[in-house]
């Protein structure tokens, strides 16, 4: 009976759904102007924010124009200066007008290479780290959820555990270059290595964070109230878990995409014929003394990528994390505001 | 539910029976994964000229002719009776390399950990004391420069880069055979019980590129956990009231309450090991350091299963251990913990 009062109640027009509507507005321009406010406070968080912009909306240039052009001029035009695999007697050059970052031990542009490059680490950060998401987070949320002894889920939920537990004891490196190894050198393969390391840790952050939520007041009053479990898994359950999984997300690409690289490094990862940023490292390293923009520059393509994901995620944790957020906006008022706000409020 | 030393044994005991399904599972995992996915290893052990019948004879001396399962249970059982099996080209004992092997990938670990500790912790009190502060900001560019580097690419600078550059040796644990008995297998330890004080010289001038190298990735976590954690503990009162005791602001900081924050820090420099066992493999192969990473890398490329597998079997047992002993340190340092 009190179940169907409540549905007739929130499916009533004029009672739920315009308030409804109304706080997701004012929360989203909530989130937007502590976003701002969170930028304005941290110059390093807006620096890694718009550093994300560029890269993203590069890499995005470098895979779009070739095939843009393809359709509408009948020919591809690609964004790099030059060819990237292209020899050339031109080596050893100096970065200059005509070669940004000089040109390698081959002749080739070391620009135009890193440029080419970019799409692949890039998708390669954001791919693995999401299928790790989605995979190891939909493990930590049913072992973290159903978790009670002697039930179905009490057992799936051990095993889950257990077999995480297995996986978090390899050290990932380790694992990504013996399945690496054993599949055989290519792209596909060492993805493969790093996406089945990875995982495991989602689990675990996963699991954490649903066992810290679902035993709050506001999850038993929400079943007391009549909600279905997928309905209080989905609305009160998971939407507490989406801010600390897409902090460390971002944090994450980063760390995903020096994993993949130190594949290329060590030889068992991309071949050497295909751009990327790992393998360049390997490739040019000896060169450090004689050529040294060809080592440092595809070095700090990856130094930078991954500094603008960890500035950028480090400020997102501040932003999404209401107390924290406070901290910090009352950190940019003046002080004596703070005071006067405060005898305020006492009064 | 309580803390005295029989909780602390069998929280020891629980958590190293623990390792028993951990390794058995890490075993299962590599083994299939290496044999499964790399059909006739034979073509690659008897090397490139060898004809159809050798590949055949190897084929059968390796027990590859017999079924997938049938060569698992062979080889638990022969792992069960302490035969880690041996590498099939050179037929040198697994075990064997490991027990030389590991001893140094130990003292490099240990060494980058001291690095870690030795910097980390101050530079993470001296960030939380000027908060918001130009140190802090230089310490936490610092920290996040050192987050961002790839282990290769700091190792290959200072390996070809800075090393030549000070005169520090890049390749090896000492410049020459030395003369004195391994006990240990860790180089500078040798020396110093062989009372060879030249050699011990060496040994930690060998130490210092590799092993900084290797800490400066998680120098970073070091450094950002104890600014993390001494923000949290600098306000509470029991700070407050030993500054008003009128206690030098080095004791307040550094004795009350860097012992509470660096609890945190301590947990986490547990955690790294895994990370840090990860670095050794590319670390030691620049710098050509005799340990488990250098082994892991050839065996891994090498197609020696058995190799790879007891590899594997030692790093997951240090994972295992290393947060043990990280728990326990927890407890020590945090007199409120109980031993569960």
């Amino acid at each position: 009976m009190a179940e169907r009062g409540l549905r007739a109640q929130r499916t009533s027009p004029e009672s739920v759904a315009t308030p409804a509507s109304r706080t997701s507005a004012t929360a989203l321009r909530e989130f937007l102007s502590g976003f701002l406010r969170v930028l304005r406070a941290n110059p390093l968080t807006f620096v890694g924010f718009v550093l994300v912009l560029i890269i993203s909306f590069v890499a995005l240039l470098v895979v779009l124009v070739p095939v843009v052009t393809q359709l509408f001029l009948g020919h591809a035009v690609l964004l790099t200066p030059y060819d990237p695999n292209a020899l050339t007697t031109d080596y050893g050059q100096p970065p200059s007008g005509s070669h940004f970052f000089g040109t390698d031990n081959l002749g080739g542009d070391v620009f135009s290479r890193i440029l080419t490059a970019l799409p692949l680490d890039l998708a390669i950060g954001f791919g693995i780290t999401g299928f790790a998401l989605l995979v190891g987070g939909g493990l930590g949320l049913v072992a973290g959820y159903w978790d009670k002894p002697g039930t179905l889920g009490g057992v799936v939920s051990v095993f889950i555990l257990r077999v995480t537990d297995v996986f978090l004891a390899f050290p990932s490196l380790v694992l990504a270059l013996a399945i690496a190894a054993s599949l055989g050198r290519g792209t596909g393969p060492s993805m493969l290595a790093v996406l089945l390391t990875w995982w495991p840790y989602y689990v675990r952050l996963t699991r954490g964070e649903v066992l810290a939520v679902k035993n709050q007041p506001y999850i038993m009053a929400a079943r007391a109230a009549g909600l279905s479990e997928v309905r209080i898994l989905v609305r009160h359950v998971l939407r507490n878990l989406l801010e600390p999984l897409l902090v460390y997300y971002t944090l994450d690409i980063g760390t995903v995409l020096v994993t993949f690289s130190t594949i290329s490094f060590v030889g068992i990862g991309v071949p050497q014929s295909i751009p990327e940023w790992g393998g360049m490292v390997e490739s040019y390293g000896r060169f450090l003394l004689t050529l040294p923009w060809t080592v440092l520059s595809a070095g700090g393509a990856i130094f930078v990528t991954v500094l603008a994901f960890s500035l950028f995620g480090d400020g997102l944790r501040d932003i999404l994390d209401p107390r924290s957020r406070r901290a910090l906006v009352l950190a940019s008022v003046p002080s004596t505001m703070m005071a006067k706000a405060a005898t305020a409020a006492e009064a | 539910m309580g803390r005295n030393n029989s909780d602390l044994v069998i929280f020891i005991g629980k958590r190293l029976l623990q390792l028993v399904p951990v390794v058995l599972g890490v075993v299962v995992i590599t083994f299939f994964f290496t044999h499964v996915a790399v059909q006739n290893p034979c073509a690659i052990w008897a090397g490139p000229h060898a004809t159809q019948d050798q590949i055949n004879a190897c084929r059968v001396k390796f027990g590859l002719d017999r079924p997938l399962t049938n060569q698992f249970w062979a080889y638990l059982s022969s792992l069960a009776s302490g035969d880690w099996g041996a590498n099939p080209a050179t037929e040198i004992p697994v075990l064997s390399t490991i027990s030389v092997a590991f001893p140094a990938t130990l003292e490099l670990v240990l060494a980058s950990l001291a690095i870690m500790t030795v910097l980390g912790i101050p530079l993470g009190v001296v960030a939380a004391n000027g908060a918001g502060r130009w140190a802090d900001h230089l310490v936490r560019i610092f920290y996040l420069s050192g987050w961002a580097t790839p282990t290769y690419l700091g190792a290959v600078i200072l390996a070809i880069g800075v090393g030549p550059a000070l005169g520090l040796p890049t390749k090896g644990d000492f410049s020459s055979n030395p003369p004195f008995t391994r006990w240990t297998h860790m180089s500078l330890v040798d020396a110093l019980l062989g009372l060879d004080f030249p050699a011990a010289g060496d040994a930690i001038l060998h130490l210092i590129l590799p092993a900084s190298a290797l800490a400066f990735l998680n120098l970073g976590i070091a450094t950002r956990m104890t600014r993390t954690s001494m923000l949290e503990v600098l306000p509470l009162d029991f700070v407050k009231t030993a500054r008003m005791k009128g206690l030098s602001d080095f004791i307040v900081i550094y004795k009350h309450a860097l012992r509470n924050a660096l609890i945190t820090t301590i947990t986490i420099l547990g955690i790294t090991s895994g990370v840090l066992l990860s670095g050794t493999v590319v670390i030691e192969n620049i710098f050509q350091w005799p340990g488990m990473g250098e082994y892991a890398f050839g065996a891994i490329t090498g197609y020696n299963f058995k190799g790879t597998i007891g590899v594997v079997i030692v790093f997951a047992i240090v994972v295992v251990v290393s947060n043990l002993i990280a728990d326990i340190l927890y407890g020590l340092l945090d007199p409120r913990v109980e031993w569960r």
